[in-house]
């Protein structure tokens, strides 16, 4: 009885060491909805919206992102003051708050795809590789929309 | 007795002054606020010194200035190519006003004016418009043109240097609707639903 009480606190203390609190898990960051803008062949920018659910117990980060179809991606965001919009780049990237959602999406947190490889044309997917600080990379699809949509096609109204 | 007749007209022509007071300030009311008032497009006062001279250059390389869009209303937006947010948003929300606009949408001119002097060349605005309705004319010119056209409508912008070398612009982000003479006509705002836009340049292609 003795022995198996230790072997069960022992797998136990395993588990618990398997799973430290403070380390993401692969899925702790859910990416959904993540959607672009068609452009031209010359744009000299696109820009990259979804969500970000940090499932896990810790606050994770949003520090970079590539894709084969833009030279660079910056993180950016974008406010309105006063009737002047003023668009920064986010250089500590975005925090994901520990059981929270961030949506990246028109007129305020985005991707700027810098230097589209090609046009995006409406109805084609785009790869991205998101990197964040906990979560490691995700790879994503960017569904492409109308030039100038305000929501993907299939968002609610 | 002829007190009381007395009495019975005051209290009549009372009754009649009070009933033609209220039929006055009514009427009044109908054809200035109410239903049978002139429907307004301006949100402010024609008055406001919005919109006037400019001389830039489209982007098919033609050289303009206000007096080549008179005759029609129009709708301008000032912003900058490498804007992948706002400026493809509010560029977009046009090209869906002038689709539902159908044939009207020929009754206006519909401008995008460029503030970044430096990088957007005709042949830039050319290849940034073609994803939006070809009827969007891109206008940009010299550092002085471009600060001409923003004086003329009152908009703000501001170079920002950014890491790496870069910049990026401040603009103000409004639409602003003139009519036929080039006199304000009220703006268009990101905030309010496509009905109000879409309202806003039905009546100005109207008038």
């Amino acid at each position: 009885m003795r022995t198996l009480l230790r072997g069960l606190a022992a797998a136990a203390l395993a588990l618990a060491t398997a799973i430290p609190a403070a380390s993401a898990q692969p899925g702790d960051v859910a990416v959904s909805g993540a959607w672009t803008r068609a452009v031209g062949a010359t744009a000299p920018t696109a820009a990259g919206y979804m969500t970000l659910r940090n499932r896990g117990a810790s606050p994770d980060r949003l520090v970079g992102a590539e894709t084969p179809a833009a030279r660079s991606v910056e993180i950016h965001e974008q406010r309105m003051e006063e009737g002047v919009m003023r668009m920064r780049p986010l250089p500590g990237g975005i925090t994901l708050p520990p059981g929270e959602a961030v949506t990246l999406g028109p007129g305020g947190m985005h991707l700027m795809l810098v230097g589209p490889t090609r046009a995006l044309a409406r109805g084609e997917r785009v790869p991205l590789t998101l990197r964040f600080e906990r979560a490691g990379e995700i790879r994503v699809e960017l569904s492409v929309e109308a030039a100038g949509a305000r929501q993907p096609a299939h968002a609610g109204h | 007795m002829t007190v009381l007749r007395w009495v019975r007209r005051a209290a009549w022509s009372a009754v009649t002054v009070l009933g033609f007071l209220m039929l006055a300030t009514s009427a009044g009311w109908l054809v200035t606020d109410g239903p049978l008032a002139d429907r307004e497009v301006a949100s402010g006062p024609a008055s406001l010194p919005i919109g006037g001279p400019f001389s830039l250059t489209d982007h098919r390389r033609r050289a303009v200035t206000e007096a080549d869009f008179r005759g029609r209303p129009m709708a301008v937006f000032f912003g900058f190519t490498h804007c992948p947010d706002v400026c493809p948003t509010t560029l977009g929300d046009m090209t869906a006003l002038i689709e539902a606009l159908g044939p009207d949408a020929d009754r206006l001119h519909w401008l995008f004016v460029s503030v970044d002097w430096e990088r957007d060349t005709p042949e830039a605005l050319a290849g940034y418009l073609e994803a939006f309705d070809p009827r969007i004319v891109g206008l940009s010119g010299t550092e002085a043109q471009v600060a001409q056209a923003a004086r003329s409508f009152r908009v703000y912008y501001r170079r920002v240097p950014t890491e790496g070398g870069g910049y990026t612009m401040d603009h103000s982000a409004s639409v602003f609707l003139l009519d036929a003479a080039g006199r304000f006509a009220g703006t268009l705002d990101s905030k309010e639903s496509r009905e109000v836009a879409l309202e806003k340049v039905r009546m100005l292609a109207s008038r």
